[in-house]
């Protein structure tokens, strides 16, 4: 257990002298510039204009910012061979997964709450709790799927691309579904075909279209059930990816 | 790199990973399948919004919205779909489709022969203005959508007037030489059924005077039509003397 906190404390140390957290105060800061000059370029709905202008780049931008410290810190650290050294240390590789996975964690967590604060004066208070609470779900699973992949490609390129294909077809896959499941003509075996594989990628993707949605801080705030199915959704995703993670690192030789 | 056996994997990490794999299939098969109902179609952005949401490549978001747009209101196995979208808002998304990518045939086909046909009286007479307002943008290009909106006021609504004045805006806006005979002619056809025969032959008389048509065979058939219609005139106007 000791080994997995000082992990955490070392990459959450890291995210700092890499300065992290500057970048992320900074893209918070023209976010919110950027949206307050749409505000007054704006004749009607201002308010809706400025969350929603403000909400989403954030959320992409706190993804963007995960993934790549993620992937770039796994790969240097694979590099310089302190992964090894570390794995050399008489504690179970899980616990170096976990050390790891704790600190980016947090990390995630620190760049949720600095992506709700710019939000705090427009968005209802309710709406932006349960908003926060889904972007740190999402910032979660992506830095699972981060680690996943660059314990699994040991490489920046094809591990980035790999959690960017993730996402976007994540985010996707219900428009993906919709648009399958209305054929103007009667389907060919082919279609069948393209579409049970369609179905078979979505039951294996995380539900994240239905997650940190503009429209909860706009209107009124969806109920705890809400709050409830993308939390679950994501233990159940995060308990899939690190064990997909640690099966890989187990069979890794090194 | 050579791998350790799958012995080598701890037996907790197995389970933990045949349990949320389980799990998440269980998950995802128990939830409803996305739907797009006819309530969920939301106004359509602004061209701008989408230019700037295109990533200047406006070609393959059009296309990409266009297959998103035909599924709301889709059931399949539905008898009629499409009949409780808000054609307000469909109309400004097939627009502004057609805005973004203006040589694509999708929208105005999806117009006429999609959304044209619900048997909703108002919604098929705002989709065919909708397609008439179109055509006159590009009538050499876009004259097959007009001539099935015709075809549709004239079998569908019994409109005529409708039908014939969407059958002159072909025969005097879709002048490229590929756009056919018979959908230049279908202005006189419309005229005869409105019983105008004097129009009609006038029409047709002052095509063949006009010396556009080329075709021997279609100048025959033109030839024809206008001796039948003389023929009809004369026996009209002798009917009506007798009367």
């Amino acid at each position: 257990m000791p080994i997995v906190v000082s992990l955490a404390r070392a990459t959450l140390l890291e995210a700092v002298r890499n300065r992290l957290l500057w970048l992320a105060v900074m893209v918070v800061v023209i976010a919110f510039g950027l949206a307050q000059f749409l505000n007054q370029v704006a004749i009607t709905e201002s308010r809706e204009i400025q969350t929603a202008l403000l909400a989403a780049p954030l959320r992409v931008a706190a993804v963007f910012i995960v993934a790549v410290f993620v992937i770039t810190s796994m790969v240097r650290e694979l590099s310089d061979k302190v992964t090894e050294l570390l794995l050399s240390l008489p504690a179970p590789r899980s616990a170096y997964f976990f050390g790891k996975f704790s600190g980016y964690a947090l990390v995630a967590t620190v760049l949720a709450l600095l992506s709700a604060l710019p939000l705090v004066p427009f968005a209802n208070s309710q709406g932006l709790v349960l908003w926060t609470v889904s972007l740190i779900c999402e910032l979660l699973l992506v830095a699972a799927m981060s680690l996943f992949c660059v314990l699994s490609f040991a490489q920046v390129v094809p591990a980035f691309a790999a959690v960017a294909g993730f996402y976007l077809l994540s985010r996707s896959m219900a428009a993906m579904q919709i648009i399958a499941s209305a054929p103007l003509q009667d389907p060919t075996l082919t279609d069948r075909v393209v579409n049970a594989v369609v179905d078979l990628i979505a039951l294996l993707l995380p539900a994240l279209d239905g997650m940190t949605q503009t429209t909860w801080l706009l209107g009124e705030a969806p109920g705890a059930s809400v709050l409830g199915s993308v939390v679950g959704q994501t233990a159940l995703y995060l308990a899939l990816i690190c064990s997909a993670a640690l099966f890989d690192l187990h069979r890794k030789n090194f | 790199m050579s791998q350790r056996p799958i012995a080598a994997v701890p037996r907790a990490v197995l389970a933990l990973l045949a349990l949320g794999l389980a799990g998440q299939i269980a998950l995802k098969a128990s939830a409803p399948p996305p739907r797009a109902a006819a309530e969920d179609l939301p106004p359509a952005p602004s061209i701008a919004t989408l230019r700037l949401a295109s990533f200047g490549d406006p070609v393959a978001l059009a296309k990409a919205l266009m297959l998103y747009l035909q599924a709301f209101d889709y059931q399949s196995g539905s008898k009629v779909p499409y009949r409780d979208l808000d054609y307000g808002r469909l109309e400004a998304w097939l627009a502004r489709i057609l805005e973004l990518d203006p040589l694509g045939q999708y929208p105005l086909l999806a117009a006429s022969r999609l959304y044209g046909e619900v048997p909703v009286e108002a919604k098929q007479r705002s989709m065919l203005e909708f397609i008439y307002r179109q055509f006159l943008l590009d009538p050499n290009r876009r004259w097959p959508w007009l001539a099935h909106a015709t075809a549709l006021a004239k079998h569908r609504l019994h409109d005529l007037p409708l039908a014939l004045r969407y059958a002159q805006a072909i025969q005097r806006h879709a002048v490229a030489d590929n756009v056919p005979l018979w959908a230049k002619q279908m202005e006189i056809f419309i005229l005869e059924d409105m019983d105008e025969l004097e129009t009609a032959r006038l029409i047709i008389g002052g095509y063949i005077q006009s010396g556009s048509v080329k075709d021997p065979a279609e100048l025959r058939f033109l030839e024809e039509r206008l001796k039948q219609l003389e023929a009809r005139t004369v026996r009209k106007s002798s009917s009506k003397q007798t009367q």
